[in-house]
């Protein structure tokens, strides 16, 4: 569908940011989404979260593969330079951004069908890199463009909307992330911003690549009966959200703030990031840990949420190849060519 | 060619024009020897080539390395032996036949030659290299690597090679590992001196010192391609290991461990990424290029089937790319050791719906460096995927170059790119808005200026840049990029052409089948054939190409592949009637060779052979 425009009324006392900016300000076009979709809070939140940190709009690169998720780019700051690329492809295209580019702030938008089935090959190899980018996983278990096949994250005896059952087992990316050396896995709910707006912070915060794991209900799709998925699964445990279905590990993050009973990791930065265990002993910098809990709740049907690991001083991308602290795309071309004099000399040795 | 059409001297020996094969078994170390062999020749100032026939194997296949020694400096590929050096028992039968009438066989008699084996015709020598490898060095491994000194021994002695040359390189490269200098050193004696002592018979071919290669050195393509990726400023390389493609990215690292760290922190002012698959290389390089960066990949065939739909993305999007398709024969993989033009459709249109590719094709390793230097400004002004198509003939052999020559002043072509000073003064920015009208828009770069965000897809798109599903928006800017590619045509480096008098026919080619061509050429002006000659250098064709086709009668198209590819784009992209061309194909895997041409030429032009005097 072409685009609709906002309306561009604001509100003269908005409350402002460092940078002077509204929240307004961190908008995109509006979304062409189906309503309710659990991806619009998902931006929302991700709306939220780059206004508090006071980013500077032109200085964060957002980019996506394809799929309804890869669409939300475009329906939040839409003064950031974006790149909406094909499917599965785009944790390629971030880490050669971040290579030339390493002082801009990547965000990566895909979903459960662009990273667990096409894209697998490249999400884990990102992951491996630690490239310095927030990966925004949307996962809603169903291909929505396709209209309702599932995904690779669809949960063993969910069912699709045409009835059938899936029975293999769901890949899940959290655990896959922590096997593969992920220096940061959180996972929250589309209709938890509470939870997510800080998790969003802290990811963005990190250097190293950053998975939030999000379930974002599919509501066209993946919101019937016998899903997994639905927001009425959700609602059905409604009251137990808390105790079973969405079992918070750790329920608040929250950047330079005290909560009494509260651990703070410091990021490389300086920022801190304090959090409090709501599990008794659980240790989010302990990999292995936070592997064993995250199966162990898996096994009692429940989905573990919150910050489930991290690792603060992981080497990322630039660390390995030894790069230069300046991005590549500002180094003179002086500094790059060796000139002709070096060339003559080169070439002695090729006889 | 006939043997009697060379230059004799009075006892019937050939100086400087003959070509000697060496059949060796792959993962042996005969590599290198075959290298200083060649390399040898080289400093003696006499035109040479080498051409490596390795197979798809790290031990144990057989494998063949010839040696073409010209003195009027044509040096492609030619099949006609006249020494082989027979290493390997596997293939004596082969390579013995391979040997031409009056040549001569190189072997290890160490152990008897089948009787079967024996040609009258030609002159064999046995050395016992086994034997006295055995005697002279200990261990299974520094035997079996000290062989192969040993037979360039014996070749330097029979071909009378400077022994002083030799030695210098060894020196050279075992100047800090004396323990294998000595080891080199007492095997060349070994072949040297039993050949000096054993055989009074001399070969009916010699070499003698010339002055040929006085501005020239050995290269490959692949690192002098590395080498101009370098000097253009690249920044970001991302790759997947393919042969014949890996020894570019190899390169380039070497160079830049050397050339590009910081001299300050001693940091990389560089990054090269080894991706999982070719997708993501491609990948990496459309980010680093849609980030600013000049960013490249090497591979194959393979890799880029597999990119196809990357490139689509950065044909549509309009981003900046160098891809070098170092082609190897397919389909599928083929025969992955071996050479061919076989990518020319594939890269041409690659990816799905319409889309055309600038296409690049150097000759030799200097092209290699200039071509590659010019597909980074052809790269940006034009803003999408540029290709510089070689082969692993150009790719992985060592060629004799000319010099490499770097002008200082040279700046790069960064195209239509946006500054924050340049954004701020414009009402507003659209992305892919023809503002001048030769359908190259401006480009902004994510992080310079919040004026020129937007949101780069390959999604359909307006010339604004928004989305949209509208037909003739969608249209709009499919057309402008089709006039964009097209302005390319004249921008690409100008094609070889050299026109004889009174020529109706054109021979046209490209790439690495330059030499085999022209020294057919050649050929066939002594028995009287006038031809003149195409050398097509990049894609679009420019209206030189078109006014070549179209000013002979006949124009006979040469490449190394089986579906005549740049033939039919000729066909398919120029006014040229089908009626006035036709082919000489050859894509059985080895570099071309002159007899291939000149018997395709008369079998077109309904000639019979000219028996030579």
């Amino acid at each position: 569908m072409t685009q609709t425009a906002k309306p561009s009324v604001r509100h003269p006392r908005l409350k402002r940011n460092k940078l002077g900016l509204t929240q307004r300000d961190y908008e995109g076009s509006q979304s062409t989404l189906c309503a309710g979709c659990g991806h619009d809070s998902i931006t929302a939140a991700i709306t939220q979260a780059f206004f508090e940190l006071d980013m500077p709009l032109h200085r964060v690169a957002k980019l996506s593969g394809i799929g309804c998720s890869s669409k939300t780019p475009t329906y939040f700051l839409s003064e950031a330079h974006g790149f909406n690329s094909v499917h599965g492809r785009m944790p390629s295209i971030a880490t050669g951004a971040n290579a030339a580019n390493r002082d801009l702030s990547y965000i990566g938008v895909s979903g459960d069908g662009d990273s667990l089935s096409i894209g697998l090959g490249q999400f884990c190899h990102a992951i491996r890199r630690n490239v310095n980018m927030l990966y925004m996983l949307e996962n809603n278990g169903v291909y929505g463009l396709t209209k309702g096949q599932f995904s690779a994250s669809a949960d063993v005896g969910s069912r699709a909307k045409r009835g059938e059952e899936n029975r293999m087992s769901p890949i899940d990316p959290a655990s896959l992330a922590l096997t593969l050396g992920a220096s940061f896995v959180a996972r929250s709910f589309s209709g938890d911003k509470k939870q997510l707006v800080p998790i969003i912070k802290a990811a963005l915060t990190h250097r190293g690549f950053a998975l939030v794991d999000v379930i974002s209900p599919c509501v066209t799709f993946n919101d019937h009966e016998g899903s997994t998925k639905s927001y009425a699964h959700t609602r059905e445990h409604g009251h137990e959200v808390v105790e079973t279905d969405f079992v918070p590990i750790l329920h608040e993050i929250q950047a330079q703030q005290d909560h009494g009973s509260t651990t703070a990791v410091t990021m490389h930065d300086g920022s801190v990031v304090r959090f409090r265990s709501v599990d008794e002993g659980y240790d989010p910098t302990d990999r292995d840990a936070a592997y064993a809990h995250l199966k162990e709740l898996q096994a009692k049907g429940e989905v573990a949420t919150g910050l489930l690991f991290i690792e603060p001083t992981s080497m990322d991308l630039h660390a390995f190849e030894n790069t230069v602290d300046q991005p590549l795309v500002d180094v003179p071309f002086e500094k790059l060519c060796p000139g002709s004099e070096v060339l003559a000399e080169l070439q002695s040795r090729w006889r | 060619m006939d043997r009697d059409s060379r230059d004799r001297t009075d006892d019937f020996v050939v100086t400087n024009d003959f070509v000697v094969k060496v059949a060796t078994v792959n993962g042996t170390g005969s590599a290198s020897a075959n290298g200083m062999l060649m390399q040898a020749i080289f400093r003696m100032g006499i035109p040479v080539s080498g051409k490596n026939v390795f197979p798809s194997n790290i031990q144990g296949l057989p494998t063949w390395y010839e040696i073409r020694v010209n003195k009027h400096g044509h040096l492609a590929r030619n099949p006609d032996v006249d020494l082989m050096v027979a290493m390997n028992p596997k293939t004596y039968e082969q390579d013995i036949a391979e040997v031409r009438p009056g040549g001569a066989v190189i072997y290890d008699s160490s152990w008897p030659l089948d009787e079967e084996l024996f040609r009258k015709d030609v002159l064999f020598f046995g050395i016992p290299l086994s034997h006295m490898c055995v005697e002279n060095f200990k261990g299974d491994r520094e035997r079996i690597l000290m062989k192969n000194i040993a037979y360039v021994g014996a070749v330097a002695a029979l071909l009378s090679i400077d022994l002083e040359v030799i030695k210098g390189m060894l020196e050279e490269k075992f100047s800090a590992k004396q323990h294998l200098m000595d080891s080199n050193n007492v095997a060349i004696r070994l072949g040297y001196d039993y050949a000096t002592e054993h055989f009074d018979c001399l070969l009916p071919i010699r070499l003698e010192a010339m002055d040929a290669n006085r501005d020239s050195v050995l290269m490959t393509g692949n690192m002098a391609a590395a080498l101009g990726c370098v000097y253009a400023g690249a920044t970001v390389g991302a790759w997947y290991p393919i042969t014949p493609a890996t020894s570019l990215m190899d390169a380039f690292r070497s160079f830049c461990a050397e050339l590009r760290k910081d001299p300050e922190t001693g940091k990389n002012l560089y990054c090269v990424i080894q991706a999982e698959d070719e997708l993501a290389a491609i990948g990496m390089v459309l980010g680093a290029g849609w980030m600013g960066a000049r960013a490249f990949t090497p591979t194959s065939g393979p890799g880029i089937s597999l990119m196809n739909e990357m490139l689509g993305l950065a044909y549509y999007a309009e981003i900046p790319a160098v891809i070098f398709d170092v082609q190897r024969t397919g389909p599928s993989t083929g025969m992955p050791t071996r050479t061919q033009q076989g990518d020319l459709f594939t890269i041409a249109f690659a990816s799905h719906g319409d889309t055309k590719h600038i296409l690049m094709f150097p000759a030799d390793p200097g092209e290699c460096f200039y071509f590659a230097v010019k597909a980074f400004d052809l790269a940006e002004r034009f803003q999408t995927p540029v290709f510089v198509a070689s082969d692993l003939d150009i790719g992985m052999n060592d060629w004799v170059c000319k010099k490499l020559e770097w002008d200082d002043a040279y700046v790069p072509d960064r195209g239509k790119v946006l500054s924050a000073e340049d954004l701020q003064g414009m009402d507003a920015f659209y992305r892919y808005l023809d503002v001048d009208g030769d359908g190259i828009p401006a480009r902004s770069l994510p992080g310079v200026d919040p004026k020129g965000a937007y949101l780069t897809r390959g999604s359909g798109h307006d010339r604004f840049g928004r989305y949209t599903e509208d037909g003739d928006l969608y249209q709009d800017v499919m057309d402008r990029i089709a006039r964009k590619i097209e302005g390319a045509a004249e921008a690409l480096p100008p094609p070889e052409v050299r026109l004889v008098d009174g020529a109706t026919v054109g021979l046209v080619t490209m790439g690495g089948c330059r030499g085999a061509v022209l020294e057919a050429i050649e050929l066939l002006a002594d028995e009287g054939i006038t031809l003149d000659f195409l050398r097509v250098t990049g894609f679009p064709f420019c209206t030189a190409v078109e006014e070549f086709l179209l000013s002979h009668d006949v124009n006979i198209v040469v490449e190394q592949n089986r579906d005549a590819q740049l033939m039919r784009l000729l066909l398919l992209e120029t006014a040229v009637p089908k009626s006035k061309l036709s082919s000489v194909l050859d894509y059985r895997g080895a570099p071309l060779s002159a007899e291939v041409v000149v018997g395709g030429v008369r079998d077109r032009l309904g000639l019979v052979p000219v028996e030579a005097g």
